[in-house]
């Protein structure tokens, strides 16, 4: 498989785009190196072929947005919206991310080594999240399918409004959000984060973290509860 | 929108680059502020009884052909003082050896029009509409000189596109703020502060939250107090840069909603709100990067 190599010092980012939604479909090149990303907005968004991107760098906002079957690796860190609406494939940054990461992902695995900002994971639509930092206040929030693996701590209001997707986190929670709980963890709930840490390559004792699930109560409306939740 | 950048240079040699290095960072907000910019520059204080004043002659019938060497002459003769000016086209700096509340005053009354910007004994600020680069240009950012500054490229909001809406915002003296973001409890704060005789020179949200705190520093508050009461009292978003004499602060609410990021070297601490405005300072790729969490206070001391 052919290697190639974008500067984005040089050459504009519409035509490493450009070369990811349709040169590289053709099959030919396995791996585009993308230099001097500098924070760009929109690096590698939409791609739906199984090609292996590496920013080496610092990307801006909505890096590997709405990837399909790619994996997008950035060696700094991402700005805000790193992997929106991810379908599959994987991202994975290697630094820490911002505001929104993961935000709603239907499918594939989001890897971030350092801390994410705040709202990672909201309404997640079944993707795969792993975070070997902290994550920032509302993480998770209205997140629907999927599972989150956090290794470090979570700010405030963690799950809010959670439907079913599960969080497992490793360190401390300053809050969970309504309707979120603690729930024992199953053997199950172990050979997942087990699994999703070995896909992440992070190494941490799957039987040091907890499992957060929705408890349902938000699921239909009750009239006599006065807005308490 | 809005973008905002501020850097602090630790290396005394790097002063007199700090124009240079400032103005790349500033064009790269372009896209989140296209309609004005401005900056605040922060070098050595004049003697202790000594002050000087920005000034924009942009709103007067004569623009940039103020004459601003008449305006020295008027001055001593009204006044007996002997100012000395520095002109940049519409933008002039004075500064003279009696108190500024009489010089501003008689400004007030005999040019209405011009536009007191800052005052200090060590703060110049320029600000105008036009893009980013067109007003680097305008007041040749690149050559600027000092220790620290805090500067912002505004796409407007909450009230109109003019020269006096533009940032930084000031209060009192040698303190100054921009803003990324939007209050909702800007007209509160007013109410509060008109009856304590602070007076707001428009109707721009971010000069609530600059007064505020310069009145929290007036009436005795450290930096870190004053802050912690902005968390306390201002409703909205906001990511604040804010400039002293010998600082450089930065916080953020608690939603975070504004972004911010911060690149810190041996030489120099740099801040905007996107990395890209960050990309071509020297020795980037080896510092130390990261975003500032919401709610904390971060100040830097030059």
């Amino acid at each position: 498989m052919e290697r190639l190599t974008f500067d984005l010092a040089a050459q504009p980012l519409r035509e490493l785009n450009t070369f990811l939604h349709t040169g590289a479909k053709e099959g030919k090149v396995g791996h585009v190196t993308v230099l001097n990303p500098d924070g760009a907005h929109n690096i590698a968004v939409g791609l739906d072929c199984p090609i292996n991107v590496e920013v080496v760098g610092h990307a801006g906002y909505y890096a590997g947005g709405m990837n399909k079957a790619a994996t997008v690796t950035i060696t700094g860190s991402a700005g805000t919206g790193v992997a929106e609406n991810m379908m599959s494939g994987k991202v994975h940054v290697k630094g820490f991310a911002s505001n929104g990461a993961g935000a709603s992902a239907h499918g594939g695995l989001l890897v971030i080594e350092g801390d994410a900002g705040l709202r990672c994971g909201i309404s997640l639509k079944g993707g795969n999240i792993v975070v070997g930092g902290s994550v920032g206040s509302f993480s998770a929030f209205m997140a629907q399918a999927g599972r989150m693996v956090i290794c470090g701590n979570a700010g405030d209001a963690l799950g809010d409004s959670l439907y079913e997707a599960v969080l497992y986190v490793k360190g401390t929670v300053k809050s969970l959000g309504a309707d979120a709980q603690y729930e024992p963890m199953t053997d199950e709930d172990i050979d997942a984060v087990a699994s999703l840490l070995d896909q992440a390559g992070l190494d941490h004792d799957p039987k040091a973290f907890r499992r957060i699930a929705s408890k349902r109560s938000l699921y239909h409306w009750n009239a006599d509860a006065n807005q308490e939740y | 929108m809005c973008g905002i950048v501020g850097l602090l240079v630790k290396t005394p040699a790097l002063r007199e680059q700090l124009g240079a290095l400032m103005v790349p960072m500033l064009i790269g907000m372009t896209e989140r502020g296209p309609d004005s910019a401005g900056l605040a520059v922060f070098g050595t204080p004049l003697a202790e009884n000594e002050r000087k004043i920005s000034l924009y002659s942009g709103l007067t019938d004569d623009g940039a052909d103020f004459n601003w060497l008449g305006l020295t002459h008027e001055l001593k003769g009204h006044l007996g003082v002997s100012a000395t000016v520095e002109p940049k086209g519409n933008h002039a700096i004075l500064s003279f050896d009696i108190a500024p509340t009489v010089v501003k005053r008689w400004i007030k009354e005999h040019h209405p029009r011009l536009h007191i910007l800052s005052t200090g004994r060590s703060i110049d600020l320029y600000k105008d509409i036009g893009t980013p680069a067109e007003v680097a240009a305008r007041y040749g950012f690149t050559g600027l000189t000092g220790s620290h500054l805090v500067g912002h490229t505004r796409m407007a909001t909450e009230s109109a596109v003019t020269p006096d809406r533009a940032h930084p915002f000031t209060a009192g003296e040698d303190f100054c703020l921009v803003h990324n973001g939007s209050l909702s409890n800007p007209n509160g704060i007013r109410r509060m502060l008109e009856p304590r005789g602070i007076r707001f020179e428009t109707d721009n949200d971010t000069e609530a939250a600059c007064r505020f705190l310069e009145w929290r520093l007036r009436e005795g508050d450290d930096l870190e107090t004053a802050l912690q009461k902005g968390f306390e009292e201002l409703d909205g978003f906001f990511t604040f840069l804010m400039g002293t004499p010998d600082k450089l602060a930065l916080i953020r609410d608690p939603f975070a909603c504004k972004p911010a990021v911060v690149a810190e070297t041996d030489d120099y601490v740099a801040i905007a709100s996107e990395f890209r405005s960050l990309a071509h300072l020297p020795g980037v790729k080896h510092a130390t990067v990261f975003e500032p969490a919401p709610e904390e206070m971060y100040v830097w001391n030059a």
